[in-house]
């Protein structure tokens, strides 16, 4: 069983939770660029890690807001929890966010706004 | 004769008996053990060390694993074969489901696979000669609403086009036929009605881990406890062998059956798997006298329940809502299912439970399972089966088996290969799965 501190209104039972599965998922902006492989590595793989989880829940039964959670998979400690948007500030879940495997796949880096060299062309023109 | 009789018969469902020379059990075995106080019996399997080097290595000592490997040595003659197990054999979900056993599934695929595994459930006894307890004591699934209904029943008839037995119950019917149940229009999820399939049911979960595991011992399989795997050796895309707290294993065939820790295995050989591991729970009460002599199943309320053999109600409930490793679930699950449980069977609420568990289950996207070759040759996966595992035990042994020895999946193997998340062909069961995942 798990107490949850929701930031917006402090500890709460599990009970009141839904969990949204793994976080810092981005749809793929060029997805037509994307191989049927990559799209599916968005769309169905999923992260599932033995160890530190960083996942989306939402306090259903409460306010009804989004917010990310670092969690142990194991022990089910929950080391942060921090708003939707932001990334993880504890030293665990910076390391859990940046070993994910999700960060050198093309579907995330195909998530980018645009690609740098084209940034470059449209600021000459 | 022989030609006139179904594909699943003969050799083709392993071998009868134990060729291998084991003594058999048998009454007159059991007759002549009683006259010398039971001093005879001999060890079910050997103790075995690991080799140096094996033409197959199965990861994971439970159901699946262990038919795997039965089913190499029977039906593919390959008996220099390992099955490695972290802890000890059938430890793992072979001991912690609730032992539910049938084939009501919607979809083609579904149907031939579990309807092929039901098929070996029907000879496992004889073939295995090990009392598995294989009990047709029919499987109930109870619809409470309307549109359930309806829906139940157009999965009955694609049930029954697929040549499987499965009939619509109304509540005066389900009443008949299981006289505890609460059919009370009134109740806030009333029985609305259900559907049956007379030939599922339930078995012995041990004795399926131990059946296979002495079957399979007799046929020169080598099964080692204690031996955690800790890598994959490869070379460039083959795989060589694994690396255990044993020591190395030499190897050009390694079949990985570990159910929720298949993430963890994959990774070793940089594979990624759509699947997510949640805690499965259930419960066992005290032993009461019979009250119940089959098995209710509700979707709509997630709960399921038996009677065993012993007279305890075995109870289980839906997948916990978040990942977890830890073998144990979190409390409003059981406490959701036992309020289910209380309502449908009022001659419950006085029941006190005995033992309270959680088992990992990797859950996958479509609710069906994975078997499948992978990128690394040699390398083959059956994992995925989420909270439906048991049920499928010989047949996912069987077709596993299959995969590995002929490098191949066969057509009931062949469409849970790994590329349907890509080529979208998913075999969506959420609906059959029996409980949401």
């Amino acid at each position: 069983m798990l107490l949850i501190t929701c930031p917006y209104c402090g500890p709460r039972d599990e009970s009141e939770f839904s969990c949204g599965g793994e976080a810092h998922i981005a749809r793929p902006l060029a997805e037509s660029s994307l191989t049927d492989a990559e799209f599916a590595d968005y769309l169905f793989l999923r992260d599932n890690p033995k160890g530190l989880f960083l996942e989306r829940w939402r306090h259903a039964a409460g306010c009804r807001r989004w917010f990310n959670m670092a969690r142990d998979t194991v022990t089910h400690e929950i080391v942060e929890i921090y708003p939707m948007g932001s990334g993880p500030a504890s030293k665990a879940g910076k390391a859990a966010h940046a070993a994910s495997w999700r960060r050198d796949t093309a579907a995330e880096a195909a998530s980018k706004p645009a690609h740098k060299s084209r940034a470059k062309k449209d600021k000459v023109s | 004769m022989a030609s006139e009789k179904p594909d699943h018969e003969g050799p083709d469902r392993g071998l009868s008996g134990l060729p291998g020379g084991k003594p058999k059990y048998s009454a007159f075995a059991l007759a002549r053990q009683a006259m010398q106080y039971h001093q005879g019996w001999q060890r079910a399997w050997r103790d075995a060390q690991p080799r140096d080097e094996y033409d197959a290595v199965i990861i994971g000592g439970g159901g699946h694993g262990l038919a795997t490997a039965y089913y190499l040595a029977a039906v593919h003659g390959i008996n220099r074969v390992a099955v490695v197990e972290k802890g000890w054999l059938g430890g793992g979900n072979t001991g912690r489901n609730t032992t539910i056993i049938r084939s009501n599934y919607l979809w083609d695929e579904s149907a031939a696979i579990y309807e092929h595994a039901l098929k070996l459930w029907e000879g496992m006894s004889q073939d295995l000669n090990f009392n598995v307890m294989f009990s047709q004591r029919g499987v109930l699934t109870i619809a409470h609403s309307e549109h359930e209904l309806r829906e139940m029943s157009r999965r009955v008839h694609a049930i029954r086009m697929n040549g499987i037995d499965s009939e619509i119950l109304g509540p005066d019917e389900i009443r008949k036929f299981v006289p505890i149940i609460n059919i009370d229009q009134t109740i806030r999820y009333p029985v609305m009605g259900g559907f049956l399939q007379k030939r599922g049911g339930t078995a012995r979960h041990d004795a399926v881990a131990w059946g296979y595991a002495r079957a399979a011992d007799d046929l020169g399989v080598d099964i080692i406890q204690n031996c955690e795997v800790t890598g994959l050796r490869r070379n460039g895309r083959r795989i060589v062998g694994i690396e255990t707290s044993r020591g190395f294993i030499k190897t050009r065939k390694v079949g990985c059956v570990v159910a929720g820790h298949s993430s963890v295995v994959a990774a070793m050989a940089d594979i990624r798997l759509p699947v997510a591991s949640r805690p499965l729970q259930a419960l066992v009460s005290e032993p009461i006298k019979p009250i119940l002599d089959t098995v209710i199943m509700s979707n709509a309320v997630h709960m399921y329940v038996s009677q065993s053999d012993k007279g305890e109600m075995v109870l289980g409930a839906g997948v916990d809502k978040y990942n977890s490793y830890a073998q144990r679930g979190s409390f409003p699950v059981p406490e959701h299912m036992i309020s289910a449980a209380v309502e449908l069977f009022p001659v419950l609420s006085r029941l006190r439970m005995l033992r309270h568990w959680g088992g990992i289950v990797d859950t996958c996207p479509d609710a069906s399972p994975i078997i499948s070759k992978t990128d690394v040759e040699g390398l083959y996966f059956n994992c995925g089966w989420g909270t439906g595992g048991f049920k499928a035990t010989p047949g996912s042994g069987y077709v596993f088996a299959d995969l590995i020895a002929n490098d191949r999946p066969n057509s009931i193997a062949a469409p849970y290969a790994l590329d349907r998340f890509q080529t979208g062909l998913l075999i969506d069961e959420h609906g059959a799965a029996g409980v949401a995942h």
